[in-house]
């Protein structure tokens, strides 16, 4: 009797476990690009997937700010292990959800500035910059003075801030810079603003369709047409009062904290694994180690003087402040 | 809702259905957001400010103007169109304006200025005619130029779909009676039209209030904003479900008011009620100055609508579209479009069809009188889910459906619900006017020879609608083909659109592979509206 009972507890033990054992999955929520036929996930996947011994399940959404909304949509029930694709605007507000676990030890982090963050962990980033049409603009702003005064016959196409994460790069960017001259900044820049457009995307668009001689868009930007396009056209332009940091993370959910495959992912995350793909898929510039060197084109590219960023505290506090003052200003 | 001893109509219930399952859709995603909400209702009391106050006032001003520029020229083209119903091309050109709508926002302001921009073709001629150099068309006309683009097809096709309901005994008469071009326009034609104009209008209407990324891109700064663009911030970045649903109900409420003026102005006149004797041909022939006009209106027109697209088309012929067509996510992204174009296309239809049906069982049982509720609610009032953001609904059932299940397992129902929801009123006006006509013809001698239900369908209702509901499944197709909220929200590695993938391409600099998107994108909606108006086509006898 007792050894049948056994038995039947063994074998419901075992039909528990064995699903689970069969493979170990790992979910990562991250944002459409990351996954792409050409972007860093595919080679990502393989690499961890061969580590581990285990399958990494994407599931992509449109771009950072739709991934902390899905989270927030899904709430406790969420199946994301991993979210990797928020930026560190959105990382305080990220935590308040709740939702997230601290890591455990991972090495090899290198961002400018330095990062001590217990939940969150980077794996790229780069600066926000004016890129321009080196054939219609000659002679380039080189300082967001310059820019802010300059002849407004040049246009630039900007991003809107409450739709875009470029946008409210360059609101912080002029706020860091001009403090509580912002809104005097901006009313003189406005004259030299052909349009805001809803998200990076469209502003692009215009610019190489030539409509505007200056985009709001990454120094990382002429990496891309330099290497894939092999031209030289596009440039950022370097500006003397330094330049605004976004620095792209990745978080473990409390679902994923008892998934193990997830703290092994973040530290896989900052090796050579996953950060030689970074640079010319994501175009941007790594924030771990990487195997291989740099390419040469990445040397060429504006070196800001200084790195200008709020902490993420600072930009929850104050977004919506920040972003009304620039309303109230360019909505005149 | 059926007197005492009326039969109960099947039509009703139909109705009644169709009713219910919009209803279920909005209300069920509204209330979703607004119980998330309810523990913090500071952010959508806060919304009501000045700035609010300007953005709801630009929102109406532009959909105003854009309405009328729309739809006024879209009357004398749809007459010039009617008045000559054989010449090459004419049925392209009809195929062709079914296009417009599958097309991304962002593909339509770009083609547009591919134009009139800064940059543009005719930029240099502008520049000179303006004095200088050309400033491109930012601001109010570039969001006009952009959404008569959309929406002058749109109102042509459905005012042509009024005017192929004029029975040709009138036109027969006419003739004899030696009417003139006016006199036909002003006896024959006008009291056609302006049955359809209110519905037409408050369509256009309603797709230019919920105008977003063409008022942002075209506009020239925030100045020129939606509400739109007020709901989809208060979701997306401040995450505020409250303030989110108290914007939609003021969109809804504001989008009402005009509307339902809309309607005042229009008259409800009824078709006429004799059965159709003549054969179907048109009597009264356009002379020659007349026909000089129409040809002029009618390339004039194709000029407007074809520019941006052949932008359009040139700039995706830039693009490696081989290499494009062959890749595995393209291929992939073009069936899951199609099916789900095509689904959604089919649920609408239906809903359209039923909505129109019972509305129409309801005015006749109701013989004058004041309507009711339920019958305000099938005539127009369902046509208001076009200004319900579908981010709205999308949030909103992810809400409610969190708690039951996998998100991902029901994303691509989510999609095709939403999308054939979303062009029901588009379905209901290309298949209504058709329907009354016909019902006004058919229903006492139905009744006397007691022929009803699936036999009345099929014999006697579907020869006259096979052609409006293949308008109405073309145009619906092209809608959901061309859907962005919806997928938006539920998009995933599994459920990938064409217009997702264009916009993913777009979004890392990959413009060209966006460019020759965009043209397949034309293509596919194409190819389905010409299959769709195939089937469509009367059998000639």
């Amino acid at each position: 009797m007792r050894s049948l009972l056994f038995a039947l507890v063994s074998a419901a033990v075992l039909a528990v476990v064995a699903p689970a054992s069969a493979k170990d999955k790992l979910t990562i929520y991250t944002y459409e690009s990351f996954t792409a036929d050409w972007g860093p996930g595919p080679v990502v996947k393989k690499n961890f997937e061969a580590e581990c011994g285990c399958e990494v399940d994407f599931v992509s959404v449109a771009d950072g700010v739709a991934l902390l909304n899905r989270l927030k949509l899904e709430g406790g029930s969420t199946k994301a292990d991993l979210v990797l694709g928020l930026d560190t605007n959105l990382t305080a507000e990220a935590k308040a959800t709740g939702l997230f676990a601290p890591h455990g030890p991972v090495s090899n982090v290198d961002v400018p500035g330095g990062w001590s963050d217990d939940t969150f962990v980077p794996y790229d980033y780069g600066y926000f910059a004016v890129v321009y049409d080196t054939e219609s603009l000659k002679e380039p702003p080189k300082s967001l003075k310059d820019l802010v005064e300059g002849d407004p016959n040049q246009k630039i196409v900007i991003e809107d801030p409450r739709t875009s994460t470029p946008g409210l790069g360059l609101v912080l960017w002029m706020k860091s810079v001009y403090g509580d001259k912002a809104a005097e900044a901006w009313s003189k820049l406005k004259g030299r603003v052909l349009t805001v457009t809803p998200g990076w995307s469209e502003a692009y668009g215009l610019f190489t369709k030539g409509e505007a001689p200056m985009v709001l868009s990454y120094t990382t930007s002429p990496a891309y047409h330099m290497i894939e396009d092999k031209t030289d056209r596009y440039q950022a332009a370097s500006f003397a009062e330094g330049h605004y940091l976004q620095i792209e993370v990745a978080g473990m959910t409390r679902h994923g904290a008892e998934n193990p495959l997830a703290q092994e992912f973040l530290a896989f995350m900052t090796g050579p694994g996953f950060q030689d793909a970074v640079p010319e898929t994501q175009w941007m510039y790594p924030a771990g180690k990487m195997d291989k060197p740099l390419d040469p084109v990445f040397d060429r590219l504006v070196e800001p003087a200084k790195t200008l960023i709020f902490s993420s505290d600072d930009v929850a506090a104050n977004r919506k402040a920040w972003v009304d003052e620039w309303l109230g200003v360019m909505s005149k | 809702m059926t007197r005492p001893g009326a039969p109960a109509d099947i039509r009703i219930f139909a109705g009644l259905a169709a009713l219910a399952f919009i209803a279920v859709l909005v209300c069920g995603a509204l209330a979703g957001l607004a119980v998330e909400g309810a523990g913090d209702l500071s952010g959508a009391l806060s919304a009501f400010d000045p700035y609010l106050l300007r953005v709801a006032r630009f929102t109406l001003w532009q959909a105003a103007l854009s309405t009328l520029l729309s739809v006024l020229p879209a009357l004398f083209l749809a007459r010039a169109l009617s008045r000559h119903p054989v010449f090459p091309g004419r049925g392209f050109i009809l195929q062709l304006f079914a296009v417009p709508l599958a097309l991304p926002a962002i593909v339509v302001a770009l083609g547009v200025l591919a134009l009139l921009g800064r940059a543009g073709f005719m930029a240099d001629a502008l520049g000179k005619l303006a004095g200088g150099t050309w400033p491109g068309i930012y601001g109010l006309s570039g969001i006009l130029v952009a959404h008569v683009f959309f929406n002058l097809p749109l109102a042509a096709r459905l005012f042509l779909e009024a005017l192929q309901t004029v029975p040709s005994d009138q036109w027969r008469l006419a003739s004899q009676l030696g009417m003139g071009a006016r006199a036909g326009f002003r006896l024959i034609e006008w009291p056609a039209l302006r049955q359809a104009l209110p519905g037409v209008a408050g369509l256009v209407f309603m797709l230019c209030v919920t105008s977003f990324t063409i008022v942002l891109t075209l506009g020239g700064g925030p100045a020129a904003s939606t509400l739109e663009v007020a709901i989809y911030q208060a979701l997306r970045f401040d995450f505020d479900p409250a303030r989110a649903v108290a914007l939609t109900l003021l969109q809804i409420g504001l989008t009402v008011l005009v509307v339902s003026v809309l309607a005042w102005l229009g008259a409800n006149t009824s078709g006429d009620a004799n059965l159709q004797v003549a054969p179907p041909r048109r009597y009264l022939a356009a002379g020659g100055a007349e026909t000089a006009i129409n040809a002029g209106l009618i390339v004039l027109a194709l000029a407007f609508v074809a520019g941006p697209m052949v932008a359009i088309v040139a700039a995706g012929l830039q693009a490696d579209l081989g290499r494009l067509a062959g890749e595995a996510a393209v291929q992939r992204a073009a069936a899951t479009s199609i099916v789900l174009a095509f689904v959604s296309a089919f649920i609408s239809a239906l809903l359209s069809l039923a909505l129109v049906a019972a509305r129409r069982a309801l005015s006749s049982r109701r013989r004058g009188g004041r309507k009711r509720l339920f019958e305000h609610a099938v005539e127009t009032g369902a046509g208001f889910v076009l200004v319900v953001p579908p981010i709205v609904i999308g949030a909103g059932w992810f809400l409610v459906l969190r708690h039951f299940g996998d998100l991902f397992a029901v994303a691509p129902a989510m999609v095709a619900a939403v999308n054939a929801v979303m062009a029901m009123p588009f379905a209901v006006r290309a298949v209504r006017p058709a329907y009354d006509a016909a019902s006004e013809r058919h229903d006492l001698l139905c009744a006397q020879l007691g022929v009803s239900g699936w036999n009345r369908f099929t014999l006697i209702d579907w020869p006259v609608l096979r052609r409006p509901l293949a308008t109405a499944f073309a145009f619906a197709m092209a809608l959901s083909l061309g859907d962005l909220g919806v997928i938006a929200l539920f998009g995933s590695d599994s459920v990938q659109t064409l217009p997702y993938l264009l916009l993913a391409r777009m979004g890392s600099y990959r413009t060209q592979d966006a460019a020759g998107l965009a043209l397949l994108l034309g293509l596919v909606c194409l190819a389905l509206v010409l299959a769709a108006d195939r089937l469509g086509r009367e059998r000639r006898t």
